[in-house]
């Protein structure tokens, strides 16, 4: 699971943001700085959603922004930013709005490492009380705290 | 019988779900497979039982596969309970 280790840089706590296309570009921001990603890839993952919906949620309150590899994908990586205020999304065609904190940017470049982070990313969700913990961070250095104690617990 | 995974690109969590959906099958020791695919495949695709969320689940109903909406893609009771209902209604 080395695969999915989140290091200090791609961890981001943040207060709040204007919009769901901010939220997004914010949650891609460290890969973005890492070199990892091209402004090619961010825009993909909004396209992504302005053209299939607001459907990215993989569970409560967890939004999971992606796009394929050949978008723009230079070296796989993951990035987890906590919003301590609600991110709308525009509302579905059954009229609900679905609303994220937690933000999970996912750069893959080949099927293999994608689905390594996939299964890393499950074990996170599958832990409702790491979850919710994270939800209820108000800094930089508890969600890295947070994120570390999974890591030695797991 | 076969569980389809939908989700918007075929790829993210769908993919997520075809994993739990997988670990369940083998904890129950069902006689079934799992897919992932996304949504603009997924009404043409033969399964017997859909899985996705709230949204493509109501975009999915009224055709002629059970579809079932889960929230957290990797829980494991969610995803038993959906196939429960399922086999139950048989």
């Amino acid at each position: 699971m080395s695969d999915v280790k989140l290091d200090k840089s791609s961890i981001q706590w943040k207060q709040e943001v204007t919009d769901w296309r901010e939220a997004i570009k914010v949650s891609a921001e460290p890969l973005l700085q890492q070199g990892k990603i091209t402004e090619n890839y961010i825009q993909a993952m909004i396209d992504n959603i302005d053209n299939l919906g607001p459907y990215i949620l993989i569970a409560p309150n967890v939004a999971l922004p992606h796009a394929r590899p050949e978008a723009g994908v230079n070296e796989r990586g993951i990035a987890l930013t906590v919003f301590k205020k609600d991110v709308e999304f525009p509302p579905g065609t059954d009229n609900k709005t679905d609303t994220a904190r937690l933000f999970i940017c996912l750069a893959a470049t080949d099927s293999e490492t994608h689905l390594n982070f996939l299964k890393g990313i499950s074990s996170w969700i599958e832990d409702e009380e790491f979850i919710n913990r994270l939800l209820e961070t108000d800094s930089q250095e508890e969600t890295e705290d947070i994120i570390n104690e999974f890591y030695t617990k797991n | 019988m076969k569980i389809l995974c939908v989700c918007g690109m075929g790829f993210g969590s769908s993919l997520m779900l075809k994993m739990t959906v997988e670990k369940v099958i083998q904890k129950k020791g069902l006689n079934a497979e799992a897919e992932a695919t996304d949504i603009g495949t997924a009404s043409g695709t033969q399964a017997d039982l859909i899985l996705t969320n709230n949204e493509f689940a109501s975009q999915l109903e009224g055709g002629s596969v059970p579809v079932k909406a889960v929230m957290n893609m990797a829980s494991e009771d969610e995803v038993e309970k959906a196939i429960d209902e399922y086999l139950d209604s048989k």
